[in-house]
């Protein structure tokens, strides 16, 4: 029998019993729609991550204190003690090649304005940290080295916390808000940067100077963090090196012995991040094609039920002048074609679904070409493994057999 | 003299039912030339099925030999085996075997599909002249369950016929059908043995219906108890008539 006529009949197979096949191909199309969506889920956590990475600036050095084996990004902060300000400000006189320097400390609270309270993180900077960043003002101004040195209780709103406290789009330049029942003054409103390399809403935060910060809302003298951006054209490494040099010294560290802080630049801590987000898209993808392969069983299951059923026909096939090849065929290409079909709908499926997340939960999720083509070459794969043990048991009948079998 | 259709030579068949072995054919010789229509009956269980399955090469003997229009049948491979299913012999079962939620014309071009490509306009063509060679021309789209028990034993004849064999063979083909339906079955094949000079081996209990042949070869315990012409033949036509003036009759009659 012709290819073509091979399909035509798998089909007519198929469509004779429509809900059963409906049913079966169901768990092609939950296991193909579950791996692309996770595989978009995980594309555009790692896109977007590249994408911060780079509206940050390829420039940026940060040093961590502590120095956990995960490294500084969330463990060891606030344990370790002994990076200081005086580092900071070794580090921006010493280490050559360094173009902005900002201090950070970094807290949370809850702000209370007139309108409404809304909690959120406090980052205590130094006023480089606009530049550094590149964070231009939607309303006012950040604050100056003078609001530093005399640890002035101002700060500058995200706009996220704005919208919150004021209302969207208000310009709340001059206004007061209470942070641990202390006022500030609003100096101004940062522009709407979206969402962070981590997921967190970058905007949902509030800037003030790190003096501030530390003096009169955490009654500590040392910092979590400093920031630092290279001058044009200086290698990152000679700066990572020479701070890393700077900081052996100042903090009497031994040689062999642990330093207590960690120098990386922004693309390495990116690294980390894309590596963890790659990894968990990998897990993710892993389970869903678990889904994929019990679909496949189920597909197996229901051939060997049609083989079973179909005994008669396969004998009057066989009486009629079919080859067992012939037979074989058919039920193979009757399997190929459900877990394909399953496969097809499931694309679809998954393109659905991977948009229905980025624009209900938010997530960006970015449907890779790659993902679709293995997981429908996965669908044909899983169609010919799982389909050819009935198909071959249905070729191996005996016509007679076949035709007496009740 | 041409070379028989059918030639067989102390053919056995023993099947084997767990440890017993049960010999359902004890040596059969046996001879059938081209046009012959031959009856062959017998009491139940005397291997008359087994014969024709041997003969229709859906099964394989236990010993002895076929020879089939002169080809030693026994030293083809199953690919060949399918190919003269397909080609050489039509095969009409007592209990139809059509495919179920299928057309008549489906069923009828079921055997085409495997007979190499044969493109669907002639698959078409050639199924429906066959469907309306038994008279089904008004039936091409019904499915087996819309139809009487005589017509879908003509949709089996007429799938047995569409790839034109040599050899049509029919265990028990009236066995489900009553006695009017009977004799128009073989109606067709006495028009089909008279004019197409088809060979016909066709399985009966019935003795009327056996003397539709030209010949009747009776079986008993595997054997060939007795072989011979039939002397007066029954003619399919006339009986309808007779048949049909009945009924007019009784139709009279009631009236
Ligand atoms: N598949 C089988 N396995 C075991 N024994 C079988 C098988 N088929 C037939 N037989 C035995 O072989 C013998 C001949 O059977 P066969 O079907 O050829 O008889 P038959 O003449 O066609 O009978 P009937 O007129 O009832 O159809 C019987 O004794 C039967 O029990
Ligand atoms: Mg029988």
């Amino acid at each position: 029998m012709s290819i073509a006529m091979t399909f035509i009949v798998a089909l007519k197979a198929l469509r004779r019993n429509a809900m059963r096949t409906a049913l079966t191909a169901l768990g092609m199309i939950i296991g193909v729609a579950a791996v692309i969506v996770m595989v978009a889920i995980g594309n555009g956590a790692r896109i977007s991550i590249e994408t911060q990475i780079k509206s940050a600036g390829s420039n940026i050095v940060m040093v961590n204190a502590g120095s956990g084996p995960f490294g500084p990004v969330r463990q060891g902060q606030g344990n370790t003690t002994t990076l200081t300000p005086e580092d900071a400000e070794a580090i921006r006189r010493e280490v050559p090649g360094i173009r902005y320097m900002s201090p950070g400390v970094n807290t949370r609270a809850q702000l209370v304005a007139e309108s409404g309270n809304w909690g959120t993180q406090i980052q205590g900077a130094g006023q480089a940290l606009a530049e550094l960043r590149a964070w231009p003002m939607q309303f006012g101004a950040f604050f100056t080295e003078q609001d530093v040195t005399r640890a002035s209780k101002v700060v500058v709103l995200g706009s996220v916390v704005r919208d919150q406290l004021f209302g969207a789009g208000a310009d709340p330049t001059g206004a007061v808000v209470r942070i641990k029942n202390q006022p500030f003054k609003v100096l101004g409103v940062l522009t709407t940067k979206g969402q962070g390399a981590n997921g967190q809403d970058q905007d949902d935060t509030v800037i003030a100077p790190y003096t501030t910060v530390q003096k009169k809302l955490l009654g500590q003298t040392h910092l979590q963090n400093i920031t630092i951006s290279a001058a044009d054209g200086v290698p990152l490494d000679t700066v990572t090196q020479g701070i890393t040099d700077l900081l052996t010294v100042r903090h009497k560290i031994a040689p062999g012995e642990d330093n207590d802080f960690l120098v990386r630049t922004l693309e390495e801590i990116a690294t980390v991040l894309t590596s963890t987000t790659t990894t968990m898209t990998y897990l993710l993808a892993g389970i869903a094609a678990v889904s994929l392969l019990v679909g496949g069983i189920g597909i197996m299951n229901i051939m060997l039920v049609s083989v079973t059923e179909r005994t008669r026909e396969i004998g009057l096939r066989l009486s009629v002048g079919a080859r067992d090849l012939d037979v074989l065929r058919q039920f193979l290409v009757e399997a190929i074609v459900l877990s394909l079909a399953g496969g097809a709908v499931g694309i679809g499926l998954g393109f659905g679904a991977a948009s229905a997340v980025s624009r209900f939960a938010g997530w960006p999720a970015v449907v890779s070409p790659d993902a679709v083509a293995m997981s429908f070459a996965f669908a044909a794969a899983i169609g010919i493994f799982f389909g050819f043990y009935p198909a071959r048991k249905a070729a191996a009948l005996d016509p007679i057999e076949a035709l007496r079998f009740e | 003299m041409s070379t028989p259709v059918i030639s067989v030579a102390d053919l056995t068949k023993t099947y084997a039912v767990g440890e017993v072995e049960v010999p359902a054919l004890r040596g059969v010789t046996l001879e059938v030339r081209a046009g012959e229509f031959l009856a062959l009956t017998g009491p139940s269980g005397s291997g008359k099925s087994t014969f024709m399955h041997l003969l229709g090469c859906l099964d394989t003997p236990t010993g002895g030999g076929y020879l089939l229009n002169g080809d030693d049948v026994s030293t083809f491979s199953k690919r060949d085996l399918a190919r003269v299913r397909n080609r050489d012999i039509g095969f009409v079962f007592q209990g139809f075997n059509l495919l179920s939620r299928t057309s008549a014309m489906e069923n009828v071009e079921l055997p085409m599909l495997y007979a190499g490509r044969i493109p669907a306009a002639e698959r078409r063509a050639r199924a429906k002249a066959a469907l309306e060679s038994v008279g089904l021309g008004a039936r091409l789209d019904h499915h087996p369950n819309q139809m009487s028990g005589g017509q879908q034993q003509r949709v089996a004849i007429a799938r047995a016929l569409v790839n034109n064999p040599v050899l049509l063979l029919a265990d028990e083909p009236t066995g489900n059908l009553d006695s009017r339906t009977s004799v128009e079955v073989m109606d067709i094949f006495q028009r089909l043995n008279r004019e197409r000079g088809l060979t016909i081996v066709l399985v009966t209990h019935e003795q009327e219906i056996a003397e539709h042949a030209t010949r009747i070869v009776a079986f008993r315990d595997g054997r060939v108890r007795a072989d011979q012409q039939v002397a007066y033949r029954r003619d399919a036509v006339v009986e309808l008539e007779h048949v049909n003036a009945q009924a007019d009759a009784d139709a009279l009659m009631t009236a």
